[in-house]
């Protein structure tokens, strides 16, 4: 295929009041084109020509290029009222003109990208709250609704679903769960260590590790897993299900998708939630264990013994009830944001973006909020 | 007109162990019309996606002029695509680009032209299929069938030798379909492009098509090709002429069927 390009040539003959354009050589996309410029000089503001003619003898082998130049000629021309005579042109240019103008530009179709002002943007942002904060406002009313159909043994949903979505964030999510859970307790052993061994306290290592554990890291970070694992997943199924036009069907076959795909997914997470808890407790334990046993010269009983005697079933009970607060956050975040999604293929990435942000702001707030109250209760 | 311009040797498709189609051998010519029909299901879409590159034969191969698809690495075989332009079923537009980003998009990548160049080229694709002035418009603000226009400027942006097409009517209204057949021919006769068309609409089949082949689903390989209108009058296998008279039934006289076919035509 190497053909050797010619040289585009583009000159005017003026031959008052035809004004001929001579075009010549190989007009490529990747080849060097003349600047039409030079020749909407020489056409000038176009008073002493009546016809723009063509002379293309010369004209070797072209493409859309060489149509975006004549489109540009072309319309100057008509613009200083200066008819233009297609019919020099070659067949195949003449056909792809009057398919460009086949179908004219719609008055009023055009616009412009505008850039926004940054005020407005601050404005936009601020109705775009407000409307956020209606949609979670009648999103909770309804899930409200639809939990207490279930309680009533009136919800219409699958059974099946339910299990799935158990089976699909409960074990599924072990693996991950345990991995984390290890290193963080590890981390809050080497931490606590640090300080305690001064006073040569390594054995309060297990108390340390125990009580943050069950009180506080154990559920804050199985809920940040599975805000980032199910709560995204959670947005990109209803999302997609919505690009897709399924929801709508439940909708016509008189299926209210609150009650058939919210309520078994949130019923699921808080299911599992306190249960993963539990186990991720169970892991962070074993992490400090670990490090304590293995670097501090604690035995293994001694370390178990501090353990159990730290840890009170209030503890236990306070992070595995936030927890299951976590749990609902983030079904609410991710089956909402789902929900709401729109109707294209980019909508759905956005959806499970904001249902993992969302997510983790709730939980954070909530986490705050539930400290605060127990430190006042004296819990 | 009649250099082959894609030739199909010896090809079998799978999906794992479960064939598609065996044994297809077809030569499209450059400047033609060409259509692969069959009924859903029978694997015309996955003959598609096998001529431009996105899935490989289990045995066969597809040539670009004289030049493997199949043998050839990586690089060549993306010169090879280079050459060609896709639209796909519901116009695969990126839907978090406008439009005249997305047409751009292959121009920005392939070519080193400037920016406001290439915002010429764009318009011009856009016009060319009826959409001029909806360069600033996102494919989610579009009808159906200006999604599938505006997939076309898409596919054309390069200038390509060969264009696919996979069900170009699906999902359009007669007239808009109409339309889009006579965009296919004029595009056609004025850009010099081949044309490869996979469908089952008759109505498209018998106005733009001039050279087809039939796969058929349960003998899993191509049972007939020629020019689509021939086939209608010349074919003897009943299957074939099923499809071509819109399944007229079966317990009807051969004659019969002729003449509902004539009466298409």
């Amino acid at each position: 295929m190497a053909v050797d390009n010619k040289l585009s040539n583009m000159t005017v003959n003026c031959k008052a009041p035809l004004f001929e354009v001579v075009i010549a050589g190989d007009w490529l996309m990747e080849s060097q084109i003349p600047d039409l410029e030079l020749v909407l000089a020489q056409l000038g503001d176009g008073s002493q020509f009546k016809q723009l003619v063509f002379s293309t003898e010369a004209l070797g082998r072209w493409d859309s290029l060489l149509m975006t130049e004549l489109i540009r000629l072309i319309a100057y021309s008509e613009e200083k009222d200066i008819s233009v005579d297609t019919k020099t042109l070659p067949s195949g240019i003449q056909g792809l003109l009057a398919l460009v103008s086949a179908v004219p530009e719609r008055a009023g179709v055009r616009r412009q990208l505008i850039q926004i002002p940054w005020l407005e943007m601050i404005g936009n942002s601020g109705l775009h709250l407000q409307n956020d904060i209606n949609a979670l406002i009648i999103f909770i009313g309804n899930l409200t609704l639809s939990v207490a159909a279930f309680f009533r043994g009136k919800a219409h949903f699958r059974w099946l679903d339910l299990w799935r979505n158990i089976q699909d964030c409960g074990p599924s999510a072990l693996p991950i769960i345990t991995l984390i859970s290890l290193l963080v307790g590890l981390i809050l052993a080497f931490v606590g260590s640090v300080q305690l061994s001064l006073f040569g306290a390594q054995l309060y290592i297990a108390d340390l590790v125990g009580l943050g554990m069950s009180r506080e890291m154990g559920g804050l970070m199985t809920a940040v897993i599975m805000s980032g694992r199910t709560g995204a997943a959670y947005a990109a199924q209803l999302g997609t299900m919505q690009v897709n036009n399924e929801i709508d069907a439940l909708e016509t076959m008189g299926f209210d998708p609150m009650e058939f795909l919210v309520l078994p997914r949130v019923l699921a997470l808080i299911f599992v939630m306190p249960l993963l808890c539990l186990y991720a407790d169970l892991m962070g334990i074993i992490g400090g264990a670990l490090v304590t046993v293995n670097f501090f010269e604690v035995s293994l009983v001694e370390y178990l013994h501090r353990t159990v005697n730290s840890i009170h079933m209030l503890d236990l009970s306070v992070g595995v009830f936030k927890c299951a607060v976590f749990g609902v956050l983030i079904a609410l975040s991710g089956c909402m944001r789902g929900m709401q999604c729109g109707r294209s293929a980019s909508d759905v990435g956005d959806a499970t973006t904001s249902a993992v942000v969302t997510g983790i702001v709730f939980i954070v707030i909530a986490d705050s909020l539930m400290t605060i109250i127990c430190n006042r209760l004296g819990i | 007109m009649s250099s082959p311009c894609l030739s199909i040797k010896n090809m079998t498709m799978a999906y794992g162990d479960f064939i598609i189609q065996r044994d297809l051998d077809f030569t499209i010519n450059c400047g033609d019309i060409f259509v692969i029909m069959g009924a859903s299901g029978c694997g015309k879409s996955t003959l598609l996606m096998h001529l431009i590159g996105l899935h490989r034969p289990i045995s066969g191969d597809v040539f670009y002029g004289n030049e493997s698809l199949w043998q050839a690495d990586y690089k060549t075989r993306q010169r090879l695509l280079r050459r060609t332009g896709v639209l796909f079923q519901s116009g695969a537009l990126l839907s978090s680009m406008t439009l005249a980003e997305n047409v751009a998009l292959p121009l920005t990548e392939h070519t080193r032209l400037g920016a406001q160049r290439i915002r010429q080229l764009v318009s011009y694709k856009l016009a060319l299929v009826g959409l001029a002035g909806f360069e600033d418009y996102y494919p989610a603000e579009l009808s159906g069938g200006m999604q599938k226009r505006a997939g076309l400027a898409r596919a054309m942006a390069l200038d390509p030798e060969i264009l696919f097409f996979d069900e170009p009517s699906a999902g359009l209204d007669p007239v808009s379909a109409k339309l889009l057949d006579d965009l296919i021919r004029s595009l056609r006769d004025h850009l010099g492009a081949t044309i490869v068309i996979v469908t089952h609409e008759l109505a498209s089949i018998f106005a733009i098509g001039t050279y087809s082949v039939f796969l058929d689903m349960d003998s899993k390989t191509m049972i007939a090709s020629g020019p689509p209108k021939q086939l209608l009058a010349e074919s003897r296998d009943p299957k074939v002429l099923r499809f071509l008279t819109r399944g007229a039934s079966e317990n009807s006289s051969f004659s019969a069927i002729k003449h509902q076919g004539d009466e298409l035509l």
